[in-house]
C-alpha cells in the first residue's frame, strides 16, 4: 500500500509471534489415534461456537459488540483449526477433511456449543460457561505430557481469558441493569443449563488419555467450574438454574437436533465441489 | 457540542450586559478572522481541526460525506457476511470474519470522525434507520456465491481504496486520520478477493464459471462506485476546492480501470465490456459507456435489495435495544452507588 | 431531533418506513482512546469509541483498537472531561514561543567545534 504515510504510532500494525495452524501443520507433529480423537473433541467444540458467534457480526446489540464478538469467534476458529490439524495428523486429513466432509454422527461436540444464539443473553449464557469450562481445561492441558496440545493450550489459554472476562462483564450488566435484562439474562442460562453436564463427561478416550497426563480428565473440571461459575450468577444477582442435565451427553450427535443444520450450512458449498480448492 | 455551538454559546450568555450591535460586532470579527484563517488552512494544505471556526457549509458537506461513508461500511458488512458461516475452508472463514469484522471498525472510525463534527452516532444512526441516509448503493446487490466475495474484495474494495487513498490527506483533520487507519488495513481485503477469484479461476470448470460470472456481475456497478460523470456531479467541484475530495468521480474511475485491467489479465478474467481497450494517445484504457439508469434506480432506492438491508439494520438495531439500555443502566446504577459511597465516607 | 439534517439526505427511498431507531433510551457515551504502541513510547490518541462505562470501554478499546497488535497498552477518557485549548485562530496562546531562539542549543554558536559542548 503506498500513497500515505503516517508516523503516527497509534497505527503501527504487526503480525505478532504465535503459533499458527499453518505452522503447526508442517511442523509434521503427528497424533496417534486416542489422542486425535481427543483433539478433535477439543476442536468441535470450538469449531461450532465459532460458527454460531461468527453468525453474530452485522447483528450484534451495538457496533462494539460487533467486533468484539468477531474477536472471540476469530480465537475459536483458530482453536478449531490447531486441534483439526492435529487430529487430522493421525489419519492423513487436513482441517478442512474433518470440518466439511464428517457427517453428523462423526463430530464429537457438546450440545452446549451447537445451541442456537437466541437473543444476546442466551449467546452470552453460552459464553459464560463454555469460556469458564474452556479457561479452567485450558491452564491444565498447558501441562500435558502431549507437547503439541500444551502448546496449542498455550496459545488458547491467553484468549479465553478474554473471553471469560468478556462473558462475565456482560452478565453483571444484563443480570444488573433493567427488569427485562435481568429476566433475559436468566431466560438464556435457564436455556442453556441442561447441556452443561455434558461438559464433564469422561467419554473414551479421555480416561486413558488423562491417566498418561496427555488429556484432561472432564470430571475433574465440575467443581472448579461450577464453583466459579456460581459466584458470577449470583454476584449478578440471578440464580443458579435448576436443570436437570439432559439425557445423551455423550457427544455423539445422536440426541441433537441443531447438528445437522450447522453443518448442512457450515458444509454446503464445499460438498458441491469434492476436492476443489478454495 | 461544535466549537461554532460553544461560540453561539457564550456570546448569548452575555446578551443581557451588552448591547446588541456590541455583540453582534465581535461575532462578525470572529467570523471574519475565522473565515480569512480557514481560507489560509486550505490554500496552504494543511489540516482543519475539530474546534477550528470552519463554514457551515463545510461541516454539512463533511457530515454528509464521512456519514454515508459510515453507512456504507456498516451495510456493506451485510453482502459477505452473509456468506461466514458458508465459507468453503476454515482459512477462508476465518479470513472473512477478520475482513467483515474490519468493516464494522471501520464503519466506526468513521463515525467517530464525524462526531467530532458535532453530529452524534446516535443522529446518523438514525438517519440510516429511517432510510434518510444513503450508503453506496453497490451493498443493494446480492452477494450470491462465493465467488461475489472474492470480486466484492477485489473490485468493491478496489475501488473503494481508490477513493480513499486520496483522502488519507483530506483536509479535515479527524477524517483523513480515520482514512490512514483504513487504507492500512483494507490492503488485506483487496489481496484476498483477488487471491479467491485467483484460485477459482485456476481451479475447476465450474469455479471459474462462478468467478466469471461474479466479475460480470460486479464490473459495471463497481466502475459506478465513483459517483455519476464529472458533469453530472453539481457538489464535486466545492469539494475539491476544500480538498475533501482530491480528484473528480471521472479521473477516480479512469485510475481504478487502469488499475483492475492488468489484474484481470493476471486473474485469466474478462471484464464485460467489449469497449474497453488501451488508447495509446491518451496514456489510459477507454471504457464503454456505463448503465446510469440502473444507478439512479438503485440510488433512489429501487435496487434489488435496498428493502432487504435496511430492515437486517433495523432488525439488529431492534433486537439489541434491551442490552444497549441494560448496560446504560447499570453504568448509571453504579455511578450512583459510588457517589453514595463517597458521600458517606466524607 | 436535531434540526441539521444532512443536506441530500432527506430522499426517503421507495418503501421506507419513518420509524424511530430505539437509541433514544439507551446512548453510551463517548471516550477517547490512547494507545502505547511498544515499551519506552508514549500513549498516543487512537480515536475513540462508545461504551456504557469505563471497563467497557476499555476492553472496547482492546478490541477495536488493538486488533493488529497496536497496543501493549490502552487508557480510556470521558471525552467530555477533556479540556482543549482553543484553537490557534483564537489568539495568542501559542504566540510566546515564536522567535524565542534563546531556549534552544543552536543558538549559541561560539562553543561550535568545542567538545562534549
Amino acid at each position: 500500500m503506498s500513497g500515505f504515510t503516517s508516523q503516527d504510532s497509534a497505527t503501527r500494525i504487526s503480525v505478532g509471534q504465535a503459533i499458527t495452524p499453518e505452522e503447526l501443520r508442517s511442523s509434521g507433529a503427528s497424533a496417534d489415534e486416542a489422542t486425535a480423537r481427543y483433539a478433535l473433541m477439543l476442536g468441535d467444540d470450538s469449531l461450532m461456537l465459532a460458527q454460531r458467534l461468527g453468525a453474530w457480526i452485522s447483528r450484534a446489540p451495538e457496533l462494539e459488540e460487533d467486533i468484539a464478538l468477531g474477536n472471540i469467534a476469530l480465537d475459536l476458529l483458530g482453536h478449531a483449526r490447531f486441534f483439526l490439524t492435529y487430529a487430522g495428523s493421525a489419519w492423513g486429513k487436513t482441517e478442512d477433511d474433518l470440518a466439511y466432509f464428517r457427517d453428523e454422527e462423526e463430530f464429537r461436540s457438546v450440545r452446549l456449543v451447537e445451541q442456537d444464539n437466541g437473543d444476546f443473553g442466551k449467546t452470552i449464557a453460552r459464553q459464560l460457561i463454555f469460556s469458564f469450562y474452556a479457561r479452567e481445561l485450558y491452564s491444565r492441558l498447558v501441562d500435558s505430557a502431549d507437547e503439541t496440545l500444551a502448546a496449542i493450550a498455550d496459545k488458547a489459554l491467553k484468549e479465553v481469558d478474554y473471553h471469560q472476562d468478556h462473558a462475565a462483564q456482560w452478565v453483571r450488566r444484563l443480570g444488573g441493569g433493567t427488569e427485562e435484562s435481568h429476566r433475559r439474562m436468566q431466560a438464556g442460562l435457564e436455556d442453556v443449563w441442561a447441556y452443561v453436564e455434558e461438559l464433564f463427561v469422561d467419554v473414551d478416550p479421555t480416561t486413558q488419555l488423562a491417566e498418561a497426563d496427555i488429556a484432561v480428565l472432564p470430571s475433574s473440571l465440575r467443581e472448579p467450574v461450577m464453583q466459579r461459575l456460581r459466584t458470577v450468577i449470583e454476584e449478578a444477582g440471578l440464580t443458579v438454574p435448576e436443570v436437570k442435565g439432559a439425557y445423551g451427553a455423550d457427544r455423539t450427535g445422536r440426541f441433537s437436533e441443531h447438528r445437522g443444520y450447522i453443518l448442512a450450512e457450515m458444509q454446503v458449498l464445499a460438498r458441491q465441489h469434492p476436492g476443489a480448492t478454495w | 457540542m461544535s466549537a461554532q455551538q460553544a461560540h453561539l454559546q457564550a456570546v448569548g450568555s452575555q446578551a443581557a450586559a451588552e448591547p446588541i450591535t456590541e455583540q453582534a460586532r465581535r461575532a462578525a470579527d470572529e467570523a471574519r478572522v475565522g473565515w480569512e484563517r480557514f481560507q489560509e488552512l486550505i490554500a496552504e494544505d494543511k489540516r482543519v481541526e475539530p474546534r477550528d471556526w470552519m463554514p457551515d457549509h463545510y461541516r454539512k458537506t463533511l457530515v454528509r460525506q464521512v456519514s454515508q461513508h459510515a453507512h456504507s461500511e456498516i451495510i456493506g458488512m451485510q453482502p459477505e457476511g452473509n456468506w461466514i458461516t458458508r465459507a468453503p475452508s476454515l482459512k477462508r472463514k476465518a479470513v472473512l470474519m477478520a475482513k467483515v469484522q474490519d468493516e464494522a471498525g471501520h464503519g466506526l472510525y468513521l463515525y467517530s470522525a464525524a462526531e467530532t463534527l458535532g453530529t452524534s452516532r446516535d443522529e446518523m444512526y438514525q438517519q440510516l434507520y429511517t432510510g434518510k441516509a444513503k450508503y453506496s448503493s453497490i451493498f443493494n446487490y446480492p452477494a450470491r456465491t462465493w465467488a461475489d466475495v472474492g470480486a466484492i474484495g477485489w473490485l468493491v474494495d478496489g475501488a473503494a481504496i481508490t477513493n480513499q487513498v486520496p483522502l488519507c490527506r483530506a483536509s479535515y483533520g479527524p477524517y483523513g486520520r480515520a482514512m490512514v487507519r483504513i487504507c492500512k488495513e483494507e490492503s488485506f481485503h483487496q489481496r484476498q478477493g483477488w487471491e479467491i477469484l485467483y484460485t477459482l479461476s485456476h481451479g475447476t470448470e465450474a469455479q471459474k464459471q462462478m468467478a466469471q460470472d461474479a466479475v460480470d456481475r460486479f464490473y459495471g456497478p463497481a466502475l459506478q462506485m465513483f459517483g455519476p460523470p464529472d458533469d453530472e456531479s453539481p457538489n464535486s467541484q466545492q469539494s475539491m476546492a476544500w480538498n475533501i475530495k482530491r480528484f473528480s468521480n471521472d479521473e477516480l474511475r479512469q485510475r481504478f480501470v487502469d488499475m483492475i485491467v492488468p489484474q484481470a489479465e493476471a486473474l485469466g478474467l474478462t471484464l464485460p465490456d467489449p469497449d474497453l481497450k488501451w488508447n495509446e494517445e491518451r496514456g489510459h484504457y477507454d471504457f464503454g459507456e456505463l448503465d446510469w439508469d440502473e444507478f439512479f434506480s438503485v440510488v433512489k432506492g429501487n435496487g434489488p435489495l435496498n428493502h432487504q438491508r435496511l430492515a437486517h439494520y433495523r432488525r439488529a438495531r431492534d433486537e439489541g435495544a434491551w442490552v444497549r439500555e441494560a448496560a446504560a443502566a447499570y453504568a448509571a446504577k453504579q455511578d450512583a452507588q459510588a457517589r453514595e459511597t463517597a458521600l458517606l465516607s466524607a | 431531533m436535531p434540526d441539521k439534517t444532512p443536506e441530500g439526505t432527506e430522499e426517503i427511498p421507495a418503501g421506507g418506513v419513518v420509524a424511530t431507531d430505539p437509541a433514544d433510551r439507551s446512548a453510551w457515551p463517548l471516550w477517547e482512546v490512547f494507545v502505547r504502541s511498544a515499551r519506552g513510547l508514549s500513549h498516543v490518541h487512537a480515536g475513540s469509541l462508545h461504551a456504557p462505562d469505563a471497563s467497557m470501554a476499555l476492553r472496547n478499546a482492546r478490541d477495536l483498537y488493538t486488533r493488529r497488535n497496536e497496543g501493549t497498552s490502552i487508557w480510556v477518557v470521558p471525552a467530555a472531561e477533556i479540556t482543549a485549548s482553543d484553537p490557534d485562530s483564537k489568539g495568542g496562546f501559542f504566540e510566546s514561543p515564536q522567535g524565542k531562539a534563546y531556549r534552544h542549543a543552536t543558538y549559541y554558536t561560539q562553543s561550535e567545534g568545542v567538545p562534549h559542548l
